[in-house]
């Protein structure tokens, strides 16, 4: 009975998938959109891949990471000097491209996993803070990424022309992310978050499955980053700052921590937002940071609770009558 | 040779010496309890057996293997099993995932068959759900299998943290006050649970509990802790008609 | 000039910014042993205090000493309103929570200075017109030497503050238990305002030496000082007065030495190694404590 109802919400996303895409597909290159629409399209994506595999760490693990740009980094720097050097067909080198920002990425995220296993809360996320900045400073000085200068002239292998593909990355990171989330080493995770001491109690490996979550959130992050070079043609070591960081979080914290349709849905949301209101980036700040602070006073409020309550009520009846 | 060998075992923090040349040996299938006054160290008994705390000396021998200096995770896996004094459950987790997460270790597939959900992934979880129900079966919570675990009673919290210590398949089951904060009938509910358990997966128990029903009711040998050390061991009765230990509980 | 005056000079440039990070990280150290909270915000008190200056001089045109004390009053009076909007309500919850409202504390703070003043940087002129002194060929600049004489005020009152007063060792003793703290009839509400209007006050004098430093105004200019105060809190051990001064200083030094001596732009990379150092060897710092949580 239990796979039927999983098969049944396969089918279901699957559907959904398919409609989003037919629907986007059908305004771009149906030429419905206006270049500002065009050029959000795969920054919305990217921003789904980077708010997804946060979610592994904040949300499913519980240790919130404040460098998540600096993976990025990495990845949109090693994406960025290997088609610049390989000049190579788009199908072969892109790929090659993605893969290595990926895995230079995850190695990151291993040196990194040497501190995460002995440290958490407060003291882990200003590590991931420090490591962020040290990223940032070496690339700033090292002469392969031309320093604070940058690298331009990188070639457009995920403009909105390739949107199908980068949609393509987008669903597959979700999925792979999910059904690790579904799985044992996902359980893992979320009992770390719950209760350390009794995960370890009952033999997780606690320290193993911290570097898990850390290297393949990295990894995704490392091909958000390769994308988003691609898009963007130029990357600057500026670019993948403290607030790059913030403004990933934002989008997990808006979308729910732990939920990965949360984060999908806030993505889209704080991606297209701020470009609709015109005008008004002074005001994007502002918006993050009353995001941030009024989604945690609701959260801790009983007003939450409340509302929760009556959700659940709301579905447990709908259950019901389906039965 | 007896399942459980402890031997001089030893803890200070700082200059306080917490437990003092304790020592223990119980043979298998055996329930044993272990009793004291309010901070005779008890607890920290169970940390250092579990690998919470490292021992400052002494040996733990379990099956005549040494368990000091390995950490919580590998002595789990070892096959000592225990619950917390103060409920420590994966809150935001249903029930039938608590126990789960306990199955991890008997139950193997790889990251990657997992994140592809490839067929070892599918059968992998089915037989986990299956051994997961037929445990909480036993502690009649199968019901209640995608609850929330904290939004469950008090007594059935208890319960289910029993059951999650189960589903590690320990030799050893180690109960920090199990029937804390429990009324008369879930305490003699739990007695019979405990029994069962022994009886049905073949276990031994120790357990730390101050409700005197249930020690007497079911231990089959007792040790006294007092001030870190042991002031006395043997059965019930023998144990608590000892001058000494009713001095210990009640004072001069 | 000779190496030796040289090396002099970097030596009191450090001890300068140092003991300005000496300043912030008490706020930190101060709010974690109360609160057990990361004050993310606090740096951005420094640029409130830097900005509260401005508008004292420049635009209310009140003279210099009442500027500031008109900058420590804006400073002193926010972090007490934001611990009572944004913290107080989040007491019981999860330190995540905490820290992510904190961050949206100091992005608030950042976006509406950016709001109000634009993001172009306001040049301010440094209120200390004393020109410095030359000492056997080694030239200390007269904010250099304001800036210490002011940290090493600050610190000895602050000192006194804690361990000689009623409110002090009310302080004390709410980082140490809160809840028996509380039982003793200390009020804990109170006395956790009370700290962070401390806190703030020494933010704003941290952020006005800073802005006679550097002489120009940016919404930004709280934030990388409040990052390496922490570092420097974490590496004297958070939680412990006389850590944080002992952090702040060390950590000036470093940052000094290592911009004159390696490169100027690794001088970030090797602050924040240390952090990552500190942690990984001595998590408790210098002179902190460490502590564990109980099974």
């Amino acid at each position: 009975m239990k796979n039927k109802k999983i098969d049944k919400q396969l089918i279901k996303n699957i559907a959904i998938i398919v409609v989003v895409y037919a629907v986007v597909a059908g305004l771009l290159y149906g030429g419905f959109l206006t270049r500002q629409f065009r050029s959000l399209l795969v920054p919305v994506c990217i921003n789904v891949i980077l708010a997804v595999s946060l979610n592994l760490t904040t949300g499913f693990l519980g240790e919130l990471t404040l460098g998540h740009a600096g993976f990025m980094s990495v990845g949109a720097y090693t994406g960025a000097l290997i088609t610049m050097n390989l000049n190579l067909p788009l199908v072969v080198e892109f790929p090659i491209a993605l893969i290595a920002g990926g895995l230079m990425a995850s190695l990151f995220g291993v040196i990194i996993g040497v501190p995460v296993l002995r440290l958490h809360g407060d003291y882990l996320a200003i590590v991931t803070l420090a490591f962020g900045e040290i990223i940032k400073s070496l690339i700033n000085a090292m002469s392969v990424t031309n320093g604070a200068m940058g690298l331009s002239g990188i070639e457009l292998h995920a403009n909105y022309k390739h949107f199908t593909f980068v949609f393509i990355l987008t669903i597959l990171t979700i999925f792979a992310i999910k059904n690790m989330v579904n799985s044992r080493q996902g359980r893992a995770v979320c009992s770390i978050r719950d209760n350390y001491i009794a995960a370890e109690a009952v033999g997780i490996p606690v320290s193993k499955f911290k570097v898990m979550a850390f290297v393949v959130a990295a990894f995704f992050a490392g091909i958000a980053g390769v994308i988003y070079g691609h898009n963007v043609g130029t990357l600057k070591p500026t670019t993948f700052d403290y607030n790059k960081s913030i403004e990933i979080l934002v989008i997990v914290v808006l979308g729910g921590m732990g939920s990965i349709k949360g984060s999908i849905i806030a993505a889209v949301i704080l991606t297209i937002l701020p470009e609709v209101l015109r005008g008004a980036d002074e005001f994007r700040m502002l918006l993050y940071a009353i995001v941030l602070i009024a989604m945690m006073i609701f959260n801790s409020s009983q007003l939450k609770e409340r509302i929760l309550a009556n959700d659940i009520v709301a579905k447990f009846t709908k259950v019901k009558k389906e039965a | 040779m007896a399942l459980l060998e402890v031997k001089n075992l030893g803890i200070s923090f700082g200059g306080l010496r917490a437990v003092d040349d304790f020592n223990i040996s119980i043979e298998k299938g055996c329930l044993y309890g272990l009793i004291g006054p309010n901070g005779a160290g008890k607890t920290t008994v169970f940390n250092m057996l579990t690998g919470e705390y490292l021992p400052t000396d002494g040996s733990i021998l379990l099956n005549g293997k040494n368990l000091v200096g390995k950490n919580p995770a590998q002595i789990c896996q070892s096959g000592i099993a225990r619950t917390f004094q103060n409920i420590r459950l994966f809150s935001k987790m249903t029930v039938l995932d608590n126990v789960k997460v306990a199955l991890h270790n008997e139950f193997n597939y790889s990251l990657a068959s997992g994140i592809l959900h490839l067929n070892k992934y599918k059968k992998t979880e089915k037989a986990m759900d299956e051994r997961a129900l037929e445990i909480l079966e036993v502690f009649d919570m199968k019901e209640q299998a995608n609850t929330l675990s904290s939004n469950l009673p008090y007594g059935q919290q208890r319960k289910l943290e029993i059951a999650r210590a189960l589903a590690t398949n320990p030799q050893l089951l180690l109960l920090d006050e199990p029937a804390a904060g429990m009324n008369p009938n879930e305490t003699a509910e739990l007695m019979d649970t405990i029994r069962l358990i022994r009886d049905k997966f073949d276990i031994t128990i120790l357990l730390i509990e101050h409700d005197m029903k249930l020690v007497t009711g079911i231990c089959e040998q007792l040790t006294v802790l007092n001030f870190g050390m042991v002031l006395t061991t043997g059965t019930p009765d023998v144990v608590l008609n000892d001058p000494e230990v009713i001095t210990a509980y009640l004072g001069e | 000039m000779g190496i030796l005056q040289n090396i002099l000079e970097q030596v009191i440039n450090g001890l300068r910014s140092g003991s300005i990070y000496a300043l912030i990280a008490l706020g930190y150290t101060m709010v974690y042993g109360i609160a057990k909270m990361i004050n993310f915000a606090h740096g951005d008190i420094i640029m409130v205090g830097a900005y509260a200056l401005y508008v004292g001089i420049t635009l209310l045109h009140l003279p210099i000493v009442a500027a500031v004390l008109f900058s420590i009053a804006v400073c002193t009076i926010l972090g007490v309103v934001i611990e009572r909007v944004a913290y107080k309500p989040l007491r019981s919850a999860p330190p995540l929570a905490v820290l992510i409202t904190a961050i949206g504390v100091s992005f608030l703070l950042q976006s509406l200075s950016l709001l109000i003043f634009g993001a172009t940087p306001i040049p301010q002129a440094s209120i200390v017109t004393f020109e410095g002194i030359k000492i056997g060929g080694v030239s200390i600049s007269g904010i250099t030497i304001v800036t210490l004489i002011v940290t090493t005020i600050c610190m000895i009152v602050l000192t006194w503050f804690i361990h000689k007063t009623k409110m002090g060792s009310a302080m004390r003793a709410v980082s140490e238990d809160k809840g028996a703290a509380e039982l003793m009839g200390i009020d804990v509400n109170k006395t956790i305002s009370l700290t962070f209007a401390i806190g703030s006050a020494l933010a704003a004098i941290a952020g006005i030496l800073y802005v006679c430093q550097y002489q120009s105004l940016r919404p930004t200019l709280g934030a990388m000082p409040g990052i390496k105060a922490f570092v420097a809190a974490v590496l004297g051990g958070i939680g412990s007065v006389p850590g944080a001064m002992l952090g702040g200083v060390i950590l000036g030094l470093i940052e000094s030495l290592s911009k004159a001596y390696i490169s100027t732009e690794l001088s970030d990379a090797i602050v924040f190694g240390i952090l990552v150092l500190v942690l990984l060897v001595k998590p408790s710092g210098l002179l902190g404590k460490i502590r564990k949580e109980k099974v």
